[in-house]
């Protein structure tokens, strides 16, 4: 019966699991290229990247009766931490980022 | 677009736009493809999703812009705990609605367990680095404890799929559980692996992100999810390949207690000899070549703006100056060469360890300013030592070697350093911006 329902699962979102896979090796290639000097914006940046999570917290504001205000303040916090990840994220990674900017000569 | 410094910028910069048209359009054009679930756009549930995202950017834009480079490990850390504590607060919420459809309920507990271990952990590294909790605390048999936790925190996430129960109030255990599970996990880790465990966790959130994705069929945090979460633990895997410790030993090892013990067998004896600012002044005026080995102390005195001037200063004279940098220099990889970018040292003139340590043999003087286990031999010679077969810099086969250090204390693997006793060593005690300075105008009268 389980075994049924998690192929039937698996099925359902065949095309999710091909992404998956996809961007494992994606993932990897980008690593394989990226120098070390720049592992720490690297690090940075993907931070920021995984801030996606606050699509799904706006997913759920979204889902949610908007009478429900313990609902609706929770995924407000969501939202905030969210945001603060992505934000937070792409601008350190930019202010680590100019200082690379070749600089001219004396 | 990563491959090189100068179109990174533009790479994060694209990533950025690309990540704001992904939420204005989640907010805009997002319809459930889930019957159960409305979607409407009440004004009221969008101000409280636009207040969200501007509270949020305020204070993420003023944090990111007032950090110092210094503290960018704690920062990266700490936004790596916002963003894991979003996918458990996001799980918490979808619980409750989709109790019976047990394939949901699994992701959903995956998404809250990763996302709840990966913020509570990341707070803890976050107040290990920047000093308030300096301590590693270990339980006794914190390694039993920690794995009959994991699974405890694992069989509950799992029981509370196959039951297709309701109840709130072991949604909450799990939850709990996880966040005591990051919590332990992180506090007994020694600093030198804090970089580690920070990455590690950079792709737990990213794990955390993509369940987020398959629950909702959206293939954005999905690939993002994952991206990061791939390339994370590939980041992990090259950063303990640099200490030469593998990843298991860097969780479940007592790295801090094995050292004490070496260093009480070992004990390094010899001879160390001081050298006087004016005697390193000159030596450094009369070389061919100079390779300068930054590690963490030099950023901790903010000496990063008065050895590029000295670079300058050498340079101008007609030395060739390079820096050394060793993979893990500083407390997270390449760490060391956004401090040094940011006092404007040029980056050509970084040199990454395989590059350079073929130079060492031609190379006149060595200055090492901060640092200690990187330039350790015992990671070449002592098998008995905690850091055999680390990769290091071989600056023992130039000409002089010049190391400043505040004291003879050990660095932070807690090690003795043969190097200090090598007859071509010389010790310049001191501050490192201190005698940076000194040096310099020493160098100016010349």
């Amino acid at each position: 019966m389980e075994i049924n329902n998690l192929i039937a699962f698996l099925g359902e979102n065949m095309q999710m699991i091909y992404i998956l896979i996809l961007s494992v090796f994606v993932g990897v290639e980008v690593i394989g290229k990226v120098p070390s000097v720049l592992h720490t914006p690297l690090m940075s940046g993907a931070n920021a990247i995984h801030g996606v999570v606050i699509i799904g917290s706006i997913i759920v504001m979204l889902n949610t009766p908007a009478d429900n205000i313990g609902l609706l303040t929770l995924g407000f916090i969501a939202v905030v931490l969210g945001t603060l990840n992505v934000v937070g994220g792409f601008v350190v990674t930019d202010r680590m980022l100019e200082m690379f900017k070749k600089k001219e000569k004396k | 677009m990563l491959s090189g410094p100068q179109t990174a910028r533009s790479g994060n910069l694209w990533a950025a736009f690309g990540m704001t048209i992904a939420i204005a359009g989640t907010i805009y054009l997002y319809n459930s493809n889930d019957p159960s679930a409305v979607t409407t756009r009440e004004p009221i549930k969008m101000a409280f999703i636009f207040g969200g995202i501007a509270v949020g950017t305020i204070i993420g834009w003023m944090t990111a812009k007032r950090v110092k480079m210094t503290a960018m490990p704690e920062l990266v850390s700490l936004f790596n705990g916002m963003g894991g504590a979003c996918a458990a607060l996001i799980s918490l919420l979808e619980f409750h609605h989709n109790v019976g459809q047990s394939e949901r309920i699994a992701v959903i507990m995956a998404g809250l367990i990763i996302g709840s271990v990966s913020f509570s952990g990341s707070i803890i590294a976050f107040l290990k680095l920047n000093g308030t909790l300096s301590k590693s605390l270990r339980l006794p048999h914190y390694n039993k404890i920690n794995t009959l936790l994991m699974i405890v925190t694992v069989l509950a996430g799992v029981y509370l799929t196959a039951s297709n129960s309701d109840s709130f109030g072991f949604l909450i255990l799990v939850f709990a559980l996880s966040l005591l599970y990051g919590v332990l996990f992180v506090v007994p880790i020694g600093g030198a692996d804090m970089p580690v465990v920070i990455s590690l966790l950079n792709s737990f959130t990213g794990l955390a992100a993509a369940f987020g994705g398959f629950l909702y069929g959206n293939q954005v945090m999905l690939t993002g999810g994952i991206l990061v979460g791939s390339a994370g633990t590939l980041l992990t895997v090259a950063m303990c390949k640099a200490m030469n410790r593998p990843l298991f030993n860097v969780i479940f090892g007592a790295f801090g207690e094995s050292a004490a013990v070496a260093t009480g067998k070992s004990g390094v004896t010899g001879s160390i000899k001081d050298i006087s600012i004016s005697d390193t002044a000159v030596l450094m005026n009369y070389s061919k070549k100079v390779i300068i080995v930054p590690g963490y102390g030099l950023a901790v005195a903010q000496a990063q703006h008065v050895i590029h001037e000295l670079e300058q200063l050498l340079e101008e004279r007609g030395v060739d100056v390079k820096y050394a940098i060793h993979p893990v220099a500083g407390r997270m990889p390449g760490h060391m060469n956004v401090l040094l970018a940011e006092s404007n040292v040029d980056y050509s003139k970084l040199s990454e360890m395989e590059e350079i340590n073929p130079e060492f043999s031609n190379t006149d003087v060595v200055v090492v300013v901060g640092a200690n286990d990187v330039v350790n031999p015992a990671a070449k010679t002592d098998p008995s030592s905690p850091i055999y077969g680390m990769p290091i810099l071989d600056v023992e086969n130039s000409k002089h070697i010049i190391v400043n250090k505040r004291s003879m204390s050990a660095g932070y693997a807690g090690i003795d350093n043969e190097l200090f006793y090598n007859p071509k060593t010389s010790m310049l005690f001191g501050d490192a911006k201190d005698v940076l300075t000194k040096l310099v105008a020493e160098l100016k009268t010349m």
